[in-house]
C-alpha cells in the first residue's frame, strides 16, 4: 500500500516501523502470493534479459529442421533445446521473446486502464448526481458486453495490430478501475479529514487526488495486479484469433495460432506457449490474491 | 509562540471587546430524496439560531443528537452556506449566498471534529498534516518557516519533536486530537469551532484535551464555540450555553444562570439527566417520554411539545416567540423559581 505513494515512500526510512514493513509482513504469510511473485519477478527477468539467455534471435530460420522435436524425445537436440517450430526457429529463443511482449501488454495496457480508470472513477466520485449517473451508466454498457467480444470488434474496427489490441483491451478493462475507485472514492469522501482539508482551503482538485485518492489506492493496486494477467490472456487470445500481434513477432497467442495445424503433428509447438501464458497468468493472480489479502483484508473480490 | 501566533493581540481583544462572530438567524436546510417524479423531501436541521462569539470567551451548543449542533457546526466554518440567515465574521458578512471563502475568513474560523481517528488523513505525516493550511494560504511563507511553526505548535499543544515525521496510526485518541487541534491553530484563526473534541476519548484523556483548550484561549484570546451533549464538560468550560431542541435554539444565556435556573422544560429535564456522583444527593431526574421526532415530520409549534408535560394548545400552534435579555428562552410557560429549585438541588 505504502510503496504506490511515493510520499510515503520518501520517509518510510525514518518512521519505526513503515506501512510498508507492515504491509510485507502480512504479504509473507501467504506462501502462494510469495510463489507467484518469484515467478513473475523471474518472468520479468527473462523479458529483461531475453536478448543474453536466447541462443538465436526469435526470426532465424534454420531450414534443415523443420519440426524438430525438443531435446529429450527421439530426434531432439541440444542445437534446439525446446524444438522448433514449422518454419525451423527456435522455440526457445521465440518463447523468451514472447516474455517481452507479454509483459509489454501487460503494462501498457494496466497503464492506460488504470490512469483513465482511476481519473474518470474519482471524477465520478466527486461529481454531482446526474454526472456521476452518466458515467456509471456508460461505464455499464461498456461491462455488459462480454469483454473479448468487445475488444473483438474494437480490434475489427482499428484494424489488427498489437498496439490497436492494447488499446481494445485497456478499453474493455478500464470498467472495472472507475467502479472501484468510485466506490472507494464514495466511502472516503465524507470521512473528516478531507472536511478538514477543505476547511484549510484545498481546491476540488487537490482534494480529490492529493487528498482521498491516496487513501483508496489498496484496492486499486490489487485490481491492477490482477488485470495484468487479464490483459496477458485476452491479448493471447487475441493473437490467437489472429486480431493481435501479427505474424512474424514471437508473441505467446500469436505463437499458437500459427502452430495450430500441427498440433496433432508436433506437440511442442502449441504445448510451450500454452504453458507460458499458464503460468504467467496463474503467477500473477496468486500474487494479486496475496497483495489483495495484505492490503485490504476487508475487501473479498472486486 | 510568537511566531505562530500574534499571541500579544490577546491582552487587547480580551473579553470586553465586541463580537467577533455575530450569527442572525442562522437556517439551514437539505433536500433528501426525491427523485424525477418526487418532490425532496427538507430536513430543517437548524433553524434560527442567533449568538454571537466573543474573544476569549466559549459558547457552548449542547442538546440530544440530531438536534442540529453539527450542522451549526459546519455553517459556522463556512462548509456549507446558511439557507436563510447572516453570519458576521470580524466583520464580513457571509449569507445564504454563500460565502466567498477567501484566506481571511478561512484563517477566522476552524474546526476541530468529534473524531480524532478520522479526522486525520493517514496517509500524511503529522508534519504535512500541520502545514498544509500554511501551505494553502500562505503560499509566500518559505519552506523552512513553514516547518518551524509546524514544530512550534506541536510543542505547543504538548507533543514531541519527533513526532512530526510520524503517521496518524502511530498515536493514541488523546494524541491526535491534539494534532487536530495544532492543525486547526495552524493559521492563527480567532474562532475555533469545537464539534465534541473530547466526546471520544477516554474520560482521563478528556480532562487532558479540555485542560489544554483552556489553556491555549487563555494565551492566544480565542473564541470558542463548544459543542457538546456532555452537560458536566460544558459545566467546566462554558461560558455561555445555547440550548438546542430539534434544530432550534430553545434557551441560551450565561452558563451559570442556564444551569441554575432553566426556564425551558427540555433544559431542565436535559439538567436533570446528568450524572451526579453522589449516590446520597436526591434525584430528581424528569424522564421524557417518547422519541426525538424526526426531523423530517417535526410537530407544528414549539418542538419540544409532544414530549412537554407543560405542552397546552398554544404551544402546538406557533414557535413560541424568544423571552428574556441575556438570558433569553422560547417557551409558552417558563418554569418560576421555585419549580427550578428541583433541578437546582441537582446542580452542584
Amino acid at each position: 500500500m505504502a510503496d504506490a505513494s511515493s510520499q510515503i515512500a520518501r520517509t518510510v526510512a525514518t518512521a519505526p516501523p513503515g506501512p510498508f514493513r507492515e504491509f510485507w509482513s502480512s504479504f509473507k504469510e501467504n506462501r502462494g502470493a510469495v510463489i507467484g511473485l518469484v515467478i513473475f519477478a523471474s518472468f520479468l527477468l527473462i523479458a529483461i534479459a531475453a536478448p543474453l539467455l536466447a541462443p538465436y534471435t526469435p526470426n532465424a530460420q534454420f531450414r534443415d529442421h523443420l519440426l524438430q522435436p525438443p531435446v529429450w524425445e527421439a530426434g531432439g537436440s541440444w542445437q534446439f533445446p525446446l524444438g522448433t517450430d514449422p518454419l525451423g526457429r527456435d522455440m526457445l529463443s521465440r518463447l523468451l521473446y514472447g516474455a517481452r511482449f507479454s509483459f509489454l501488454i501487460g503494462l501498457v495496457v494496466v497503464g492506460i486502464a488504470s490512469f483513465f480508470g482511476v481519473v474518470i472513477g474519482v471524477l465520478a466520485g466527486f461529481a454531482p448526481r446526474w454526472g456521476d449517473t452518466l458515467i456509471m451508466r456508460v461505464m455499464d454498457i461498456v461491462l455488459s458486453f462480454p469483454s473479448l467480444l468487445l475488444a473483438l470488434v474494437l480490434v475489427a474496427i482499428l484494424g489488427p495490430s498489437l498496439i490497436n489490441a492494447m488499446i481494445a483491451i485497456s478499453i474493455v478493462l478500464q470498467p472495472h478501475f472507475v467502479r472501484l475507485t468510485r466506490a472507494a472514492v464514495l466511502s472516503e469522501r465524507g470521512r473528516d479529514y478531507v472536511t478538514a482539508a477543505r476547511v484549510a482551503g484545498a481546491g476540488p482538485i487537490r482534494i480529490m487526488f492529493r487528498t482521498v485518492l491516496p487513501n483508496c489506492l489498496g484496492p486499486i493496486i490489487v485490481q491492477a495486479a490482477l488485470s495484468f494477467s487479464t490483459a496477458v490472456l485476452d491479448a493471447a487470445a487475441l493473437g490467437f484469433l489472429g486480431m493481435g500481434a501479427q505474424p512474424p513477432t514471437p508473441e505467446w497467442g500469436t505463437m499458437l495460432a500459427e502452430a495450430r495445424e500441427f498440433i496433432l503433428r508436433a506437440w511442442w509447438v502449441v504445448t510451450f506457449p500454452g504453458l507460458c501464458i499458464l503460468v504467467t497468468v496463474l503467477a500473477i493472480n496468486l500474487m494479486g490474491d496475496g497483495l489483495r489479502d495484505a492490503l485490504d483484508p476487508k475487501l473479498k473480490r472486486s | 509562540m510568537s511566531t505562530a501566533n500574534p499571541s500579544g493581540t490577546s491582552p487587547e481583544t480580551g473579553p470586553t471587546t465586541g463580537p467577533i462572530l455575530t450569527a442572525s438567524h442562522l437556517t439551514r436546510h437539505y433536500e433528501i430524496g426525491g427523485g424525477a417524479f418526487k418532490k425532496p423531501a427538507v430536513v430543517r436541521a437548524l433553524n434560527g439560531a442567533s449568538f454571537t462569539l466573543t474573544p476569549g470567551r466559549t459558547l457552548a451548543v449542547v442538546g440530544e443528537s440530531g438536534c442540529g449542533k453539527s450542522t451549526l457546526a459546519r455553517v459556522v466554518t463556512m462548509i456549507e452556506p446558511p439557507t436563510e440567515g447572516e453570519l458576521s465574521i470580524g466583520g464580513k458578512l457571509i449569507g445564504p449566498e454563500g460565502a466567498s471563502r477567501d484566506r481571511d475568513l478561512r484563517s477566522m474560523v476552524q474546526i476541530v471534529f468529534q473524531d480524532p481517528y478520522g479526522s486525520l488523513n493517514p496517509r500524511q505525516t503529522i508534519g504535512a498534516t500541520l502545514m498544509e493550511p500554511l501551505k494553502l494560504n500562505r503560499p509566500e511563507v518559505k519552506a523552512e518557516e513553514r516547518e518551524a511553526r509546524a514544530r512550534e505548535m506541536l510543542e505547543l499543544v504538548g507533543l514531541r519533536p519527533e513526532h512530526f515525521e510520524r503517521y496518524p496510526h502511530m498515536f493514541s485518541g488523546g494524541q491526535r486530537q491534539r494534532v487536530a487541534v495544532a492543525r486547526a491553530l495552524m493559521l492563527d484563526p480567532k474562532i475555533l469551532v469545537l464539534d465534541e473534541p473530547v466526546s471520544a476519548l477516554d474520560l482521563s484523556i478528556q480532562s487532558q484535551i479540555l485542560n489544554l483548550l483552556v489553556d491555549l484561549q487563555d494565551r492566544l484570546g480565542l473564541a470558542y464555540l463548544f459543542i457538546s451533549h456532555d452537560l458536566s464538560v460544558v459545566r467546566h468550560l462554558a461560558d455561555d450555553v445555547m440550548v438546542m431542541y430539534l434544530g432550534r435554539p430553545v434557551e441560551q444565556g450565561p452558563k451559570e444562570d442556564v444551569f441554575a435556573h432553566p426556564r425551558h422544560p427540555y433544559t431542565r429535564s436535559l439538567l436533570s439527566a446528568t450524572p451526579v456522583a453522589d449516590p446520597r444527593r436526591k434525584r430528581n431526574r424528569i424522564k421524557l417520554e417518547g422519541e426525538l421526532p424526526s426531523p423530517l415530520a417535526a410537530p407544528p409549534g414549539c418542538p419540544f411539545n409532544p414530549r412537554c408535560w407543560k405542552a397546552t394548545a398554544e404551544c402546538r400552534e406557533a414557535f413560541p416567540p424568544y423571552e428574556g435579555g441575556v438570558h433569553s428562552y422560547a417557551c409558552y410557560h417558563p418554569l418560576d423559581a421555585d419549580e427550578t429549585m428541583e433541578a437546582l438541588a441537582d446542580a452542584p
